[in-house]
């Protein structure tokens, strides 16, 4: 399997995402520039997390404007998998690759600590790997994860079964004491209607070995891995 | 021609900023404060003469990047 990850001024997890797919995912990695127009060849784009632009204005306001956003839309618009860890997240927002809005954090704190999300529908492209209703620990890094949309939309993303993780105890409770910066109906991710985009706040690529002491953020990568037919085993000698 | 332009949370929008500035005006003993919303304030310089086409740039800017209208209003000037 072939990932671009796409690196703007001020990603940080950039090279966090680029290991957990090549050191332990034994998969070929590009490294895509934000000035980059083209994403072809590449299964699937991944929108690491940090600080774009910033945070400028709003956070990854200024980072969907990039050259690269168009190709990323393109990419999208045709089935293309793509995923927004964090900072990556809330720029698949501001693009309107996914609906809603990240507001601040209801403490205004930057919250940075492991947490608890249920998956909450485990028949798609990046949690295939999961069992449904399944808790990952995952650890969460932001100061905007306060998950905002209209009401009408959270009801069709919710009928949609479009709301891939929850905030949650770690018995799978999703309480008001368990959400960690005021999302709506503690929204952790969520997904496009066509299933081949997600965002999450937490960071998988923070939690994908057991060096680290977690590696349940690394069933998320193996899910897009799966959704290719491709395995970590069998590809080894895939590119690197 | 210099733009200004106010973007703020509409109405309904929780904004957390501003409810903790509430919170320290009253411990400063401002018990009449109420209601504070935090928005941003920015002035652009727009080369154009024409008060209608620089409202007209001005409205677009908005809309694509300075405000999110998911969240936010806006309203301008032009001097």
């Amino acid at each position: 399997m072939k990932i671009g990850v796409v690196v703007f001024p001020g990603s940080n997890c950039d090279h966090d995402c680029q290991y957990v797919f090549t050191d332990l995912l034994r998969q070929h990695v590009e490294m895509i520039w934000h000035k980059e127009t083209s994403l072809a060849g590449l299964d699937a784009v991944v929108l690491p997390g940090g600080f774009s632009y910033g945070d400028y204005l709003r956070t990854g306001a200024i980072a969907r404007f990039s050259p690269v956003m168009g190709a990323v839309k393109a990419f999208a618009n045709k089935g293309g998998l793509v995923i927004g860890i964090c900072n990556g997240f809330q720029i698949l927002l501001e693009a309107g690759l996914l609906p809603g809005v990240m507001l601040r954090n209801t403490s205004l704190n930057f919250i940075c600590k492991d947490v608890y999300v249920k998956v909450e529908n485990a028949a798609t492209r990046f949690t295939n790997r999961c069992a449904s209703g399944q808790v990952l620990k995952i650890p969460i890094a932001h100061a905007d994860g306060n998950y905002y949309t209209d009401p009408v939309t959270l009801g069709g993303i919710k009928a949609n079964a479009q709301v891939i993780f929850r905030y949650c105890t770690a018995d799978g409770k999703s309480t008001p004491e368990t959400n960690p910066n005021g999302s709506l109906d503690n929204i952790a991710g969520i997904m496009n209607a066509d299933g081949n985009v997600l965002g999450m706040m937490p960071h998988p690529e923070r939690s994908a070995e057991s060096i680290l002491g977690n590696e349940d953020g690394r069933l998320i990568f193996l899910s897009m891995l799966t959704s290719f037919g491709a395995s970590e085993l069998q590809s080894k000698l895939v590119g690197v | 021609m210099k733009a200004k332009i106010h973007v703020t949370l509409k109405q309904g929008i929780l904004d957390p900023q501003g409810k903790a500035i509430e919170h320290a005006l009253d411990s400063l003993g401002f018990k009449n404060a109420a209601n504070v919303r935090v928005g941003k304030y920015m002035e652009v310089d727009v080369n154009e003469t024409d008060t209608a086409k620089a409202a007209e740039q001005v409205k677009q800017m908005c809309e694509k990047l300075l405000a999110n209208t998911v969240i936010e209003d806006y309203r301008y000037e032009l001097q």
